[in-house]
């Protein structure tokens, strides 16, 4: 166990029959968790990167819902395990950050007893003892005068609070796995790097492995350590954080990482955008999803390429483009330090 | 209005311009908080505006930055005359506004223009997206035939079809949504837009995208921004200046590109760090590290600690003053006034950082400083890093 992945998921596929037709949410993903490693997965809204979360908590099984592929926690099936199953898993060896604070605390219940609550689920643990343990969780997580707090409702919290509340609720049984879907997301910019260093130190001090759930690369570069880029429902691109950060293999990617604004370098004429949107999930365009939006685009990408390790010596790092790895570092646009999604040879550069 | 011997905040792009198109004046706006049973009796207030001097050139874009809760939408919504204010003035285009009725702002509401933060909740969903920016122009009489065509044209303008005006919102994504906003606001051909937040609900390739558009669109026709935004990495791309708030006060005013490469205020510079940088490298040398959170400072920069005051009851001295980690007994007990720096650049804090002695010493207290701060300007001691700069 020490060694192996704690979660592995394969060919994971979720769709959803609406009303404009069949919504495949996640399609085909596949990655290892190890052990005490934070894995982010990015994306734009409407990608899948949600649903492929909580999927794997059994959070996603509405009537309309479909599911493929497995995914394995420590010789248990989760995307078929019973609810009884779940219930023992959920909390307790997997648990969930959500991204808003607000509305994902129970408005009328005291946050100390909502924690209490979940403990006392999973252990026989009395009353007060359980009460003593959530207030050294809170302390933990950084809220000041914790003791008082326990008996806070969430309402007397400020955002920054409830999310430590949310993390300090996440933690009280001792997860080896934790999601956070888009943790900072609510909250400001101060606020958002001390909860990372909270989650970041938690991560040290319990060995528990993370899944970050974002769409901000700025917070992955500061914490993550390898990272999954999903598009429309796929995973185009995977890999450590440098190699995704610094040799970015698919034109996803390129444009992603072209978009962010830095603060530290000089501010460009223009932001580079990509242009267009995001297909629609129930309308994909065929072959690489990518493709209509892609400046790079050749005869070959309508076949839908396959998430395989295209650089010869680096077997983690995978991505979903037919362009041949020469052609790729040529084309992006690379100054120092900054990447760009590039153009098509030939084409007049404006 | 005073003597203009001495350049006010609002002249550092185009010194000897004409008046600045929106000037803000000691503005206070303060929400009373009532309690009782029967007779209610004001028992504290949210002191959300809290003397802010402003001005807004012509063809400028200021960037209003600060955490929830610092007033930035509150000052913006009172410069819009949304919220009354409780002391101190308004002028628009040099005419005091601060007291104006109904009927008087009507020709000014044409001016002025909003762009909202929530590209879902700001359109009206039982309305075709034609009616929804049809729906100024109609309120100020314009002619009905003229509109399907104007629709058309605000539609082509923000870069959505003209077919795109049959459609209600929901068939959008936030990015197009907050296009349409965008037409909304333009459809009267308004000198000034306050863009609350304008991006904020939006995925970075979007925000991109949407920045770029708001740029062409001041370029070609010549509009006034005020960018109100939570954090400094998206005002920096559309700002020619930027006002940095915290707790109804401003910290810090200065041109775009210098408060990113000297931030003065300590306040200002906590922003900074605090945003991630997408680079793991740099990030790793920056070495940044969590104060108060129960990280120990290993000579990185320390991400700033704790969590703004409580506005109901303001900190004495300089607002900041308990999350600040320059702070000495000063601190607690005056209130630093805005000094003027090299190049109009404004802070308010007694041991500003990255500026030399003498440049410190050549400070002098700006008109705009609040009326309640202290006649101390920063000496200069503090600037040779007797606090620890290096």
């Amino acid at each position: 166990m020490s060694s192996g992945p704690l979660l592995t998921v394969r060919d994971l596929g979720v769709s959803f029959t609406a009303e404009e037709g069949v919504v495949r949410a996640v399609d085909g993903v596949t990655f290892d968790l190890l052990p005490g490693e934070v894995l982010a997965v990015v994306g734009e809204s409407g990608c899948g990167k949600s649903v492929m979360a909580m999927t794997l908590m059994g959070l996603t099984r509405f009537p309309n819902a479909r599911f493929e592929g497995t995914a394995h926690y420590k010789g248990l099936e989760l995307i078929d395990a019973g609810e009884e199953e779940l219930r023992r898993i959920r909390g307790a060896e997997i648990a969930m950050i959500f991204q808003d604070p607000m509305s994902s605390l129970n408005p009328v219940m005291r946050v100390g007893e909502q924690i209490i609550e979940q403990i006392q689920a999973h252990e026989g643990v009395p009353a007060t003892e359980a009460r003593e343990r959530v207030a050294q969780l809170l302390d933990r997580v950084g809220i000041p005068r914790a003791r008082d707090r326990v008996d806070a409702y969430p309402f007397e919290l400020s955002g920054g609070m409830r999310q430590r509340v949310m993390i300090a609720l996440a933690l009280s049984c001792g997860p080896s796995v934790l999601i956070a879907d888009e943790p900072t997301t609510a909250l400001d910019v101060t606020i958002q790097a001390q909860i990372l260093h909270q989650i970041q130190s938690l991560r040290d001090e319990t060995g528990a492995a993370v899944i970050l759930v974002t769409h901000d690369l700025g917070v992955v570069a500061e914490i993550a350590d390898r990272i999954a880029v999903m598009y429309a429902g796929r995973i185009v691109e995977q890999g450590t954080v440098n190699a995704i950060f610094y040799d970015p293999q698919h034109p996803y990617t390129w444009g992603l990482l072209g978009s962010i604004t830095r603060v530290d370098r000089a501010r460009p004429e223009r932001l580079p955008a990509i242009a267009g949107l995001p297909p629609s999930l129930a309308d994909r365009p065929e072959g690489c999803h990518f493709r209509p939006r892609c400046p790079h685009e050749f005869d070959r990408c309508r076949d839908v390429p396959p998430l395989v390790a295209r650089i010869d010596g680096d077997d983690d790092h995978l991505d979903r483009c037919w362009l041949p790895v020469e052609e790729k570092r040529e084309r992006r646009e690379v100054r120092p330090g900054e990447i760009g999604l590039g153009r098509k040879p030939g084409a007049a550069a404006a | 209005m005073s003597v203009k011997a001495e350049p006010g905040p609002g002249d550092i792009r185009r010194t000897g311009a004409s008046k600045p198109l929106v000037e803000v004046r000691h503005l206070k706006v303060f929400f009373p908080i009532r309690q009782g049973f029967l007779v209610e009796r004001e028992v504290g207030r949210v002191h959300a505006v809290n003397d802010v001097t402003l001005g807004i050139e012509q063809g400028e874009t200021l960037g209003l930055v600060g955490e929830s809760g610092c007033g930035k939408t509150t000052l913006s919504r009172a410069i819009m005359r949304l919220v009354d204010p409780t002391k101190g003035s308004i002028r628009f285009r040099g005419e005091d506004i601060t007291e104006a009725g109904r009927r008087r702002l009507e020709p000014m509401r044409r001016e002025m223009q909003m762009v909202f933060q929530d590209p879902f909740a700001s359109l009206n969903p039982r309305k075709r997206v034609g009616q929804i920016i049809r729906m100024p122009l109609r309120l100020h009489g314009a002619p009905r035939d003229e509109a399907p065509d104007r629709v058309r044209e605000l539609l082509r303008r923000v870069g959505l079809h003209p077919e795109h005006a049959n459609r209600y919102p929901h068939e959008f994504s936030g990015g197009q949504r907050q296009r349409i906003g965008v037409a909304r606001a333009l459809a009267l051909e308004p000198s000034l837009i306050v863009l609350d937040e304008p991006v904020s609900a939006l995925d970075v390739s979007v925000q991109a995208q949407i920045i770029n558009l708001l740029d062409d669109l001041q370029d070609d026709m010549g509009l006034t921004y005020l960018f109100v935004a939570h954090d400094l990495s998206v005002v920096r791309h559309i700002s020619d200046r930027i006002a940095v708030m915290y707790l109804g006060k401003l910290m810090e005013v200065s041109p775009a590109q210098e408060l990113y490469s000297k931030p003065i205020h300590p306040y200002t510079s906590a922003l900074l760090t605090a945003i991630p940088i997408p680079d793991p490298e740099a990030n790793r040398r920056r070495g940044r590290v969590a104060a108060g959170g129960g990280g120990t400072p290993r000579g990185g920069v320390a991400v700033v600690g704790g969590e703004p005051p409580n506005p109901v009851d303001p900190p004495s001295g300089c607002v900041f003053h308990p999350r600040c980690p320059r702070a000495t007994e000063l601190c607690r007990e005056v209130e630093p006034p805005l000094a003027r720096y090299r190049g109009g650049h404004l802070a308010a804090c007694h041991h500003p950082l990255n500026v030399s002695r003498e440049e410190t010493v050549a400070t002098t207290r700006d008109p705009s400083s609040p009326l309640s701060a202290g006649d101390v300007l920063p000496d200069g001691a503090a600037a040779e890093g007797s606090l620890g700069t290096s």
